[in-house]
């Protein structure tokens, strides 16, 4: 009789606290814009994770949806910032966010 | 009836603005005909309306609409005619409109022809509206447009700044007055209730005791702007330099017609006047000065239009003299006749000037008398009514003025004696006048000489100053009688007689060189008081060292407004946080979201740590 492994919450949550940190930490230190966008994604997957681990814990299916929601929204994001980026390579003639910064005071 | 009434000022204010709209699109000949005949039909309109009052012998109203009405506060715009009202409508039609054809030519050279004639117009128009009104309002609306108009016509020949200077100095001076007078206005409608004539003179009398402090002084504002307007001392600086003008403009606004404003603004309000003793008096004293401090200056002078206009504040003072005695009706006939004498005057100077190439000098003219004849009769005549002399209409008027003056209960020997002497000046200045610049030797030729145009009205002037004496002005209703001058012998003798004397003096000095004043002119103190008059007993100098000069000193020291300070104060400490808060926008998207998280995060540990265990 194998005893379901079960996962507890708390490790769970941890390791979405851990990404989420990876993720914003890429995004303050990256001056790449492709970077920035991947640790975008890598925090949008962290809160994901965070959903999913709170309904399996309660056992209801909103985590899952809210991950579906998630997905959709990095989906259309992506595009978005992608759009951007290739305009401000075009514009800027590099992907350093740091040379978009003509809206200084 | 009398629903015309409205139509009197409104022609020439049509006229106005025909000629302002199409300023100078017009041919000149058809500006002519607009500028005169507004003023014509206006003429013949006051013609109807005297004879509808002759008929009728009661007064004549016309209510337009009500202005404003706000909080009982109503005032109508409304015209009123009565025999007051009338003999001014008479002399601004009738002496402006031979003006106005008198300027039809004299001002033909003129690139501004129309601009001339759209003022012309808009100047009858508002003196109109001044007399017609039947609330001080609406007078008000009449006193400030005369005001504008003179502005705008000394200042006429603007290329010149010393006109603009002069037109400014005219409208600053009389704005002290009518800041004086709208506060007087003030205070009659927050005591009386009402700002209309007849209401508001019943609730005066009604409501105030004679020589009630508060009536005195009303009465003494409304004075502050009689003077301002009139050109009484202390206020009469404006008009020797409003002389800058056209000719025809100082005939009408500064001779015949607006200066004399004052005059009747205290003749329409003579009831409340007469509750104030204290007012009165002042009137009185204020017309005596005047007039002989002017007289004194006429003397000295030698610019031909300053010596009239000095008279023409030595004349205007006769007229408070005659208010501030009681001779209301005396005062109002001078006011006629001195329009008609002053105008034929000021106009014959016109054609002195016209025909010496805008010379003005009187020393620089001299045996004119054969050369322009009309001139020449003009100012004769003119001269011999300023004068007083027997038999011209100016004597009837002054004569009439100096003996109410004698009868008068507050100083009254000693009111005529200050008339008598002012009028012994006034025939030395005038006659001075004629013999300087129509006798002797001939010293500039004149040329063109003036054309019928400008002849006939000076004719029409002629024959008004030689028997305007005559006319019997329908004003016995509007004031209260005289009582009848019961003056001795002595004194109705010698009082037509000086000016007699005047024209002697004048003779034996100027015309037979027979009496030398050259040494006593030449010693140290003739001298000293010439130049004294020359300056009109130093008051330009007066106002401007104690008036002018420190406010312009003031000005220059406040030019960094001290108000605006504390306004900059404000500003500059709003500009300097936004100083500050600019640093924090630095255009770096990865600051911004540093910040961001850092206030996320803060505003999260916020709520988890004082919310405590109320969190799910």
């Amino acid at each position: 009789m194998n005893e379901a492994v079960v996962i507890p919450m708390e490790h769970g949550l941890l390791l979405a606290a851990i990404l989420f940190l990876i993720g914003l930490l890429g995004v303050l230190v990256r001056r790449n814009i492709i970077l920035i966008l991947m640790s975008l994604e890598i925090m949008l997957n962290a809160c994901g994770l965070a959903f999913i681990v709170a309904g399996a814990h309660w056992g209801i299916a909103d985590g899952q949806i809210m991950f579906m929601l998630i997905l959709s929204i990095a989906a259309a994001e992506v595009s978005v910032g992608l759009g951007l980026l290739l305009q401000a390579h075009r514009r800027f003639g590099s992907l350093d966010i740091d040379q978009a910064s003509r809206m200084r005071g | 009836m009398a629903d015309y009434i409205y139509l009197i000022p409104l022609l020439p204010l049509i006229g106005f603005l025909l000629l302002f709209a199409t300023l100078g699109k017009l041919p000149k000949a058809l500006v002519a005909v607009v500028g005169v005949g507004s003023v014509a039909s206006s003429a013949i309109l006051v013609l109807l309306t005297s004879v509808e009052f002759l008929t009728l012998r009661e007064p004549l109203s016309n209510t337009l609409y009500t202005w404003i009405n706000v909080g009982g506060f109503s005032p109508l715009v409304s015209f009123y005619v009565d025999g007051l009202t009338l003999t001014m409508l008479s002399v601004i039609t009738g002496v402006g409109l031979l003006i106005h054809i008198y300027s039809s030519l004299f001002m033909l050279d003129d690139k501004d022809y129309s601009r001339f004639f759209s003022y012309m117009n808009l100047f009858v128009s508002a003196m109109l509206v001044l007399v017609l009104a039947d609330n001080l309002l609406l007078l008000f609306v009449g006193w400030e447009g005369v005001g504008l108009c003179s502005y705008l016509l000394v200042g006429f020949w603007h290329e010149d700044s010393a006109n603009g200077a002069a037109a400014r100095k005219a409208f600053i001076v009389t704005r002290v007055g009518d800041t004086a007078m709208a506060i007087g206005m003030f205070l009659l409608f927050v005591h009386l209730g009402t700002l209309d004539f007849a209401p508001m003179t019943a609730a005066a009398i009604s409501q105030w005791p004679e020589g009630s402090p508060t009536l005195t002084i009303a009465c003494l504002l409304l004075l502050g702007g009689a003077v301002g307007k009139s050109a009484q001392l202390p206020l009469q600086i404006w008009l020797p330099d409003a002389m800058a003008g056209p000719t025809p403009v100082s005939a009408l606004i500064h001779a015949a017609t607006m200066v004399t404003a004052g005059v009747y603004l205290i003749a329409r309000t003579h009831e409340i006047f007469l509750l104030s003793p204290f007012a009165l008096n002042t009137v009185a004293t204020v017309g005596a000065a005047t007039l002989l401090m002017a007289a004194f200056t006429a003397i000295t002078q030698h610019d031909i239009k300053r010596i009239l206009a000095y008279s023409t504040i030595s004349q205007i003072g006769y007229m408070f003299l005659a208010l501030g005695v009681g001779a209301w009706a005396s005062s109002i006939f001078h006011l006629m006749t001195h329009a008609f004498f002053k105008a034929l005057l000021f106009l014959a100077a016109g054609a002195v000037i016209y025909s010496l190439h805008h010379e003005h000098n009187i020393f620089k003219m001299g045996g004119l008398r054969k050369k322009l004849p009309v001139a020449f009769w003009s100012f004769l005549i003119g001269s011999a009514a300023l004068a007083a002399l027997p038999f011209t209409s100016g004597f009837y008027s002054k004569d009439a003025i100096l003996l109410a003056a004698y009868e008068n209960a507050w100083q009254g020997p000693l009111l005529w004696a200050i008339g008598l002497l002012g009028a012994l000046l006034t025939s030395i200045y005038s006659f001075r006048l004629v013999f300087i610049v129509f006798f002797g030797e001939v010293k500039t030729e004149p040329s063109q000489p003036a054309g019928w145009l400008m002849a006939a009205p000076l004719l029409v002037l002629c024959l008004l100053a030689l028997v305007g004496g005559f006319i019997v002005i329908p004003v016995m209703d509007v004031f209260p009688a005289a009582t009848g001058p019961a003056h001795d012998g002595l004194i109705a003798i010698i009082t037509p007689a000086v000016p007699i004397i005047g024209v002697a003096i004048a003779y034996l000095i100027f015309l037979s060189h027979s009496v030398d004043i050259s040494t006593w002119t030449n010693s140290k103190m003739g001298k000293t008081l010439n130049r004294f008059w020359f300056s009109h007993w130093a008051m330009d100098w007066f106002y401007d060292t104690f008036i002018v000069k420190p406010y312009a000193w003031m000005a220059n020291v406040n030019r960094m407004d001290i108000v605006d300070w504390c306004y900059n104060f404000t500003a500059d400490v709003i500009r300097l946080l936004h100083e500050l808060t600019i640093q924090s926008q630095t255009g770096q998207l990865r600051t911004y979201a540093g910040v961001m998280v850092l206030g996320l995060a803060t505003i999260v540990a916020i709520a988890l740590f004082s919310g405590g265990g109320t969190a799910p």
